[in-house]
C-alpha cells in the first residue's frame, strides 16, 4: 500500500525517534533488569505519542488508527517492549475510556493520560478467567453512592507503574457467561487495591506485569464506565484495537529481524562467501520478506476498515493479530537461525526479539482465539 | 551596478591576516606566510602581512621572518581582544585602502567567522577551509595529476591565468572543488590549519621587514565581551575521534610493546585515541570504553589504524565507515584486509616501527 | 518579536555520495535532508518561543521541493514557513545566497526586537560563510559558534566556543547567531504538528516578489551574482577498498607514508 504523504511523514518521524531514543544501552538494561523507564515514556508523551488515538478535545492528538498502528509498527521495529509504553494509554487502557466513557469521565481522565502525568492500565484476566469470562470472580456490589469490588487480577501489564486501571467485575451474579460484568476505572490508591510482585517473564522485560487485588475497594458509582452490565462487550471491542496494535508490534519485531538477518547474511563469510550467497540463506529471507509485506498490507487494511466501522473489521482485528503474530515468531525463528551461534547470544538483537515474539501470539487473546473469532464470524 | 572590487587591475600583493590571541601569533600565522610566500614568488609580488590588536607591534618581526615583506600593523585598545565588528572595520578598511590582490586568513573559529563578515562588505568572494593553493597553472596541473583521478590529457586549461585557485574538499570530502574568484578582488581564503608547511625561521628576513602602522576608524562593537575562558582539553572521546588506532589479538606476544607502539603512531599521525578490538578489551588490556565493535563503540575517524586486527564483522560493524582504513596483520588473508583502504601484511612489531619513521620523515619532508 | 531561521535543504553526506564521472555531484541520485546544524537553530529559536511566546519564522532558498523541508519545521512548532524560490536565484555561491535570504528577511521585515538564527554551516559546503554574510548585509552583529545562548529583556547571552575554551558575550537585539550541534538536542515533530502541516500555507517569494528589495539585484543573485566559481571539481584518485602495498616492509611504510601526504591526511 502507497502511503500517502501524511503517514509517510508520520512513519519518518516515529523512525527517527525510535531510532534515536531507544538506544542499545537502554534496551540491554531494560532486558536484563526489567523495571520501567518513566522518563521515556514522558518523552514519548511530550511528541503525542501516548495520545496518538485520544481526540484532541481531550488533550491527544486525534490520529486514525493507520497513525497509530504505524508508530507501533516503528517503535517494535527498534524495540518491542518501549512499542507499549506508547501503546497502553492508545489502546487497552484509554481506549475504553474514549470509546465508553461519558463527559465528565473523559475530561477527568484522558487528558492526564495523553499528556503522560497518568498511566492507565486493563485488567480483564482472572487466575481462573482468561478467554473465558464466564470464569470473572471479580464481584462489584452497589453500596450507596458505591460499588463495592472484591478479587484478584493478574498478568495486568503495567499494574506496578499504573494510577487507574480498567477493571471488569460481575454486577449481575445471577447473569449467565459473559452477561452481567460490568467496567470500572479505579484508582489503585485507594484502599484495599494491593499490587502484585512483577512477574519473571521470557521477554518484553521493562514493562512490568504484576496481579492486583481488590480487597473491599469503595469505587464511586461515577467511575463505572459504560452501561452496567454491559461491560464484557465493551471489553471485545477494545480488544479489537488492541489486536490491531500486537499485530503492528509484531509486524514491526519481524521487519527489525529482517533487517538485522539481511545485514548479517551479507557480512558473515564462510566457506569464502558471504553466507547470504547460500539459498539455503536467501530462501529464509525470501519467505521473511514475504510474510511481512504481507501481514503489512492485511494490518494497514485492517485498521482502515476499523475506522470506516466496516462489519467485518472486528474479524479482520482478529486475522491480523493472528496472522502477524504467528509470523513474527516463525521470522524471528529464521533470524536466529541465520545468525547460527551468535544468535543466541544475548549482545545480538536476534536473541531478544525472539524472545519477545513468543508472548505475541498469547497475550490480547491466544491464536485459537483469535481462529475461533474468525470461525464464528464466518460461520454464524 | 559598479563595484571598486571589480577592477581588478587595481589590485596587488599578497596579504596574511596574522592572528593574534592574548598577544600570541597563532601557529597557522606562520604556515599562511610561509605558504604566502610561494604564491608571491609565482606572481612576483609582495607577502604582506596584516596584524591587529593592542601592543602587537613586536610581533611582527616574526612573521617577516617567515617570509613577509611587510606587516601592516593597526593598533587600537578596542582590537585587544577579537570583535567581530571592530576587526571587520579595521580589515575592511586597509583592504580597500590598499587593494590586495589576496588576502589569505586561517580558518580557525575567528577566521572563519571574520573572513565572510569581510567579503560581504568588499563585495568580494570568499572560499573556505581551503586545503590547497596554487596561481601558477602548471604547479596546478601537477597538483591535479596527483590529487585527482582527472585524465588531464582530455582537457584544456588556459595556461596563462593568474587567478588563485583554493582547492577544498567538499560534500564530507567525498569530493575536491577548486574555486576561482575570477571577477573581483581580492580573492580572499580561509585556510585550514595544519595543512600549509611551515617554512624555516630566517632571522634576516625579519630585519629586513617593513612594519607600518596604519590607523583604522573604529566604533564600539554591539557585542559585548563578558569574559573569555581558556579550558584545558578534554579526556579521550573516542567515537568523535579524528584518528584511532586500534589494536587487536595480535599484539599479545608483547602487549606492553604492542600498546607503546600503537601509542606512537597515535601521536605521530597527529594525536589520536588508542582503543581496541573486542579480544583485546576482554583480555583487560584496554578499558571497555575503548572497545570498538558490535558490542563497543561505532567510530567514524579520518583515520584508522587496525593493529593485529583479523576483522571479524563484529569489529568491523564499529568501524567501516572510517574514512581511511590502514590494516596491518601478519594473516594477509585476514578479513580486516577487505575493509581496509591501505593494506600492510606482516608482523606488527616489526611494521608499525618502521611505518613512525616513515610517516615521520615524510611529515618532516613536507 | 519575531524570529529567523535560515535553513537549507541538504544533500545527506553521511550515506554514499554518488559522483558522476566528470566529478559532479549526483544530487538526484541522494537522500535530502534539513541540514543539521540549522536544526539546532531551529530548537534554539522554539526554546525562546517557548518562554516568549514569539513568532518563529523559518527561511530557505532553494527548489519547490524544498517546500517538503517547511513542513516538517511546521510539525515542530514554527509558525510560518517561507521558501525563496526562482530559477534567477540558482546557482548562488555563499555570497549571492547570502544577499538573497538577507533581501528575504529584509522584505519580511526584521526589526528591533528581532534575532535571526542560522546553522554554523551546511554539510554539503561546509563554508560556515552565509550566517555571517547575511548578518553583514542585514547590518546587524553577529556571534557565530554559539554553545548556549540565553534570551532576556530584548538580551542575547551567548558562550561563543573557540579551538580551547570559549568567550561569554552579549548582545542586544537585532542580532545573528550561529549554532553548533552542541547547542541543544532538535526536538522531534509531534503527531498533530505533522497531521496539521500538511494544510498550512508556505509564503514562496519568487524574484518578482523581491525585486524591489535594495539588496536583491541581478549582479548580486544566482550564477551571475557570485563571485566565486567552480574552476575544476574532481575526485581524489585511490577508490577506497583493500589495496594491498608491496615491497619490503620499509617499502610498504615509505609508500603508505607517501598516500597519506596525498590525501593530506598528515
Amino acid at each position: 500500500m502507497i502511503l500517502p504523504e501524511k503517514y509517510q511523514l508520520l512513519r519518518k518521524n516515529f523512525r527517527n525517534f525510535a531510532e534515536t531514543e531507544f538506544t542499545d544501552e537502554l534496551q540491554k538494561k531494560l532486558d536484563i533488569e526489567g523495571g520501567y523507564e518513566a522518563e521515556m515514556y514522558h518523552k514519548m508523551a511530550r511528541y503525542g505519542f501516548t495520545g496518538i488515538k485520544i481526540p484532541v478535545e481531550y488533550g491527544g492528538q486525534g490520529g486514525d488508527s493507520l497513525a497509530y498502528v504505524l508508530m507501533i509498527e516503528e517503535f517494535a521495529r527498534v524495540c518491542p517492549v518501549l512499542a507499549i509504553y506508547a501503546n497502553t494509554p492508545n489502546s487497552l487502557g484509554g481506549g475504553p475510556l474514549v470509546m465508553c466513557g461519558n463527559e465528565e469521565q473523559k475530561k477527568k481522565y484522558l487528558p492526564d493520560i495523553a499528556s503522560g502525568k497518568k498511566h492507565i492500565v486493563f485488567a480483564l484476566t482472572e487466575p481462573g478467567a482468561g478467554s473465558d469470562a464466564g470464569g470473572t470472580l471479580t464481584t462489584a456490589v452497589a453500596d450507596g453512592d458505591d460499588f463495592i469490588l472484591n478479587g484478584r487480577k493478574c498478568f495486568v501489564s503495567g499494574a506496578p507503574i499504573a494510577d487507574y486501571a480498567i477493571i471488569y467485575a460481575k454486577t449481575d451474579p445471577s447473569a449467565k457467561g459473559s452477561r452481567g460484568i460490568s467496567m470500572f476505572i479505579v484508582d489503585l490508591k485507594l484502599p484495599g487495591v494491593t499490587i502484585g510482585k512483577a512477574e519473571a517473564k521470557m521477554g518484553i522485560n521493562g514493562y512490568p506485569t504484576s496481579d492486583i487485588t481488590l480487597d473491599n475497594v469503595r469505587v464511586s458509582k461515577a467511575d463505572l464506565l459504560g452501561p452496567l452490565n454491559d461491560g464484557f462487550r465493551m471489553a471485545m471491542k477494545t480488544l479489537d484495537g488492541g489486536r490491531l496494535g500486537i499485530s503492528a508490534q509484531a509486524l514491526g519485531l519481524a521487519q527489525g529481524c529482517r533487517e538485522e538477518a539481511i545485514r548479517y547474511a551479507k557480512e558473515r563469510k564462510q566457506f569464502g562467501k558471504p553466507i547470504a550467497a547460500n539459498q539455503g540463506v536467501s530462501f529464509m529471507i525470501a519467505d521473511m520478506a514475504t510474510e511481512i509485506e504481507a501481514a503489512r498490507e492485511l494490518i494497514y487494511q485492517t485498521a482502515i476498515a476499523k475506522d470506516a466501522n466496516s462489519p467485518d473489521s472486528s474479524m479482520k482485528c482478529a486475522m491480523s493479530k493472528y496472522f502477524a503474530s504467528e509470523m513474527a515468531n516463525r521470522v524471528a525463528y529464521k533470524a536466529v537461525q541465520i545468525f547460527g551461534g551468535y544468535g543466541y547470544i544475548k549482545d545480538y538483537k536476534v536473541e531478544r526479539f525472539y524472545r519477545d515474539a513468543r508472548i505475541m501470539s498469547i497475550y490480547e487473546g491466544t491464536s485459537q482465539i483469535q481462529q475461533l473469532v474468525i470461525a464464528n464470524t464466518l460461520l454464524r | 551596478m559598479e563595484y571598486n572590487s571589480a577592477k581588478i587591475e587595481d589590485f596587488h600583493d599578497i596579504w596574511v591576516f596574522c592572528e593574534q590571541r592574548s598577544g600570541k601569533l597563532m601557529e597557522t600565522d606562520f604556515e599562511l606566510v610561509s605558504e604566502g610566500r610561494k604564491l608571491a614568488d609565482e606572481r612576483k609580488a609582495q607577502l604582506v602581512g596584516v596584524l591587529l590588536g593592542e601592543n602587537v607591534k613586536e610581533l611582527a618581526k616574526e612573521i617577516g621572518g617567515y617570509g613577509a615583506d611587510k606587516v601592516y600593523v593597526i593598533e587600537d585598545p578596542s582590537l585587544k581582544e577579537y570583535s567581530s565588528e571592530t576587526y571587520a572595520d579595521a580589515l575592511c578598511q586597509i583592504v580597500m585602502d590598499k587593494k590586495p590582490e589576496v588576502l589569505l586568513i586561517g580558518a580557525s573559529t575567528i577566521g572563519r567567522e571574520l573572513a565572510p563578515r569581510c567579503a560581504a562588505r568588499l563585495h568580494t568572494g570568499l572560499t573556505a577551509d581551503c586545503t590547497h593553493l596554487d596561481i601558477d597553472m602548471n604547479k596546478y596541473l601537477d597538483f591535479l595529476k596527483e590529487a585527482s583521478s582527472i585524465d588531464l590529457s582530455t582537457k584544456k586549461f588556459k595556461m596563462e591565468d593568474t587567478n588563485l585557485k583554493m582547492t577544498r574538499p567538499a560534500f564530507g570530502g567525498h569530493m575536491m572543488a577548486t574555486i576561482t574568484c575570477p571577477r573581483f578582488r581580492p580573492c580572499m581564503s580561509t585556510v585550514r590549519p595544519g595543512v600549509m608547511k611551515k617554512g624555516e625561521y630566517d632571522p634576516a628576513k625579519a630585519e629586513k621587514l617593513v612594519v607600518e602602522e596604519y590607523h583604522a576608524a573604529l566604533t564600539d562593537p554591539l557585542v559585548k565581551v563578558v569574559k573569555i575562558v581558556t579550558e584545558e582539553k578534554k579526556g579521550v572521546d573516542l567515537t568523535g575521534a579524528e584518528i584511532v588506532v586500534a589494536v587487536g589479538a595480535g599484539i599479545s606476544k608483547d602487549v606492553e610493546k604492542g600498546m607503546a607502539l600503537a601509542n606512537e603512531l597515535a601521536e605521530v599521525l597527529g594525536g589520536g585515541v588508542v582503543a581496541g578490538s573486542r579480544p583485546a578489551v576482554e583480555a583487560g588490556w584496554l578499558d571497555h570504553e575503548l572497545q570498538i565493535g558490535q558490542t563497543g563503540k561505532t567510530v567514524r575517524p579520518k583515520i584508522y589504524v587496525a593493529l593485529g586486527i583479523s576483522g571479524a564483522i563484529q569489529h568491523k560493524a564499529g568501524m567501516q565507515d572510517s574514512e581511511t582504513v590502514i590494516a596491518v596483520n601478519s594473516n594477509p588473508s585476514a578479513p580486516i584486509f577487505e575493509a581496509a583502504t591501505y593494506g600492510i601484511a606482516g608482523d606488527l612489531f616489526e611494521v608499525v616501527p618502521k611505518m613512525i619513521a616513515s610517516i615521520r620523515a615524510a611529515k618532516a619532508a613536507k | 518579536m519575531k524570529i529567523y531561521v535560515c535553513v537549507k535543504q541538504v544533500p545527506d553526506t553521511s550515506g554514499k555520495v554518488a559522483v558522476k564521472e566528470n566529478g559532479v555531484l549526483d544530487r538526484a541520485s541522494m537522500k535530502t535532508i534539513i541540514n543539521p546544524d540549522d536544526l539546532n537553530a531551529v530548537e534554539a529559536a522554539l526554546q525562546i518561543k517557548d518562554q516568549e511566546g514569539c513568532e518563529v519564522i523559518a527561511v530557505t532558498m532553494g527548489p519547490p521541493a524544498a517546500a517538503g523541508m517547511l513542513r516538517e519545521l511546521y510539525a515542530m512548532g514554527v509558525d510560518k514557513a517561507v521558501l525563496i524560490s526562482g530559477r534567477e536565484f540558482g546557482g548562488s555561491d555563499t555570497f549571492a545566497t547570502s544577499q538573497v535570504l538577507a533581501g528575504g528577511i529584509h522584505h519580511l521585515g526584521l526589526e528591533k526586537e528581532d534575532i535571526v538564527f542560522c546553522g554554523r554551516q551546511a554539510i554539503d559546503g561546509d563554508t560556515a560563510q552565509v550566517g555571517p554574510q547575511i548578518a553583514e548585509k542585514l547590518n546587524i552583529p553577529q556571534i557565530t559558534y554559539a554553545g548556549e545562548v540565553r534570551y532576556e529583556n530584548g538580551k542575547v547571552f551567548v558562550k561563543r566556543m573557540m579551538e580551547n575554551g570559549y568567550m561569554e558575550v552579549e548582545a542586544e537585539t537585532p542580532v545573528l547567531i550561529t549554532c553548533i550541534k552542541e547547542l541543544n538536542t532538535p526536538r522531534y515533530m509531534t503527531v498533530r504538528g505533522i497531521l496539521d502541516c500538511f494544510d498550512k500555507e508556505i509564503t514562496v517569494l519568487d524574484y518578482p516578489t523581491l525585486e524591489n528589495e535594495p539588496l536583491i539585484d541581478k549582479t548580486t543573485i544566482g550564477l551571475s551574482g557570485s563571485p566565486t566559481t567552480i574552476f575544476q571539481s574532481f575526485t581524489p584518485p585511490v577508490a577506497k577498498g583493500g589495496e594491498m602495498l608491496e615491497g619490503t616492509t620499509q617499502e610498504k611504510c615509505d609508500a603508505l607514508a607517501a598516500k597519506l601526504v596525498r590525501k593530506q591526511l598528515i
